[in-house]
């Protein structure tokens, strides 16, 4: 016999309260994509660097322009989220800090790195 | 380590070219802090150095790696459609690919005048 139940099926991701370690993960991963989308454009900029004395001076002066800045500011956010998750998940890797308390704890640390340096960033640049 | 468990290569792949990827940025970040302001000619001089040169091609060579694989994780992850997924696989193995062909003769470049 089916017993129909009432019990509420949270499959909508936007209705669960993700915990932190669940957090840092996506953002791992979108900070990824993130990274590869933007692959092309650091090239670009390598290229024009090399290329010759005109193009290295104007890439210089285009890398301090507002508008630059403000990506510049998501791609150092993309990085910076990347390299400590990356090193979470090393460690994890290698059974340091699988305790669901020190995962937990690790994952804020991240958050927490990533908010402290970029909040050190964006006061340079507007000091 | 055995190879035969489907997938096992990819992960150490994943992890060998991240250690290299951090080393390298923990490196960037040093010598950005340590040095001044850069000519044209001394930045040229700099890549153009052979080990300066070496460590970059191994850093594209990890960074395309290390991507191809993480893409490839989120592809099968979140687009089941078989057909579709092969088709932005191929998409990002061809950029992939041209973007090493493109860095391998960047960092050629400097050692012509």
């Amino acid at each position: 016999m089916l017993i129909k139940t009432q019990r509420p099926k949270y499959l909508n991701l936007l209705k669960i309260r993700q915990p932190m370690t669940a957090i840092v993960s996506i953002a791992h991963r979108i900070s990824g994509v993130i990274l590869f989308l933007a692959v092309p454009i650091a090239i670009y900029g390598l290229a024009l660097s090399l290329r010759s004395a005109e193009d290295y001076a104007a890439i210089k002066q285009t890398l301090h322009s507002p508008g630059l800045q403000l990506f510049l500011l998501l791609m150092a956010w993309a990085i910076l989220h990347h390299f400590f998750a990356g090193i979470r998940f090393l460690l994890l890797d290698l059974d340091i800090g699988l305790k669901l308390k020190t995962a937990r704890a690790s994952a804020w640390t991240v958050f927490v790195l990533v908010g402290a340096i970029l909040l050190v960033i964006v006061t340079e640049l507007l000091t | 380590m055995t190879f035969r468990a489907q997938g096992m290569r990819a992960w150490l792949v994943q992890r060998l070219s991240a250690v290299y990827l951090a080393v390298f940025l923990i490196a960037v970040v040093i010598w950005y802090f340590s040095t001044g302001e850069y000519s044209y000619d001394q930045w040229r001089h700099l890549v153009g150095h052979p080990l300066v040169n070496v460590a970059l091609a191994l850093c594209f060579i990890a960074l395309l790696v290390h991507a191809w694989v993480g893409m490839r994780d989120v592809l099968v992850d979140y687009v089941p459609a078989m057909g579709l997924r092969f088709f932005i696989l191929i998409g990002i193995a061809a950029t992939l690919v041209a973007m090493g062909v493109w860095t391998a003769l960047l960092l050629m470049s400097v050692f012509s005048p």
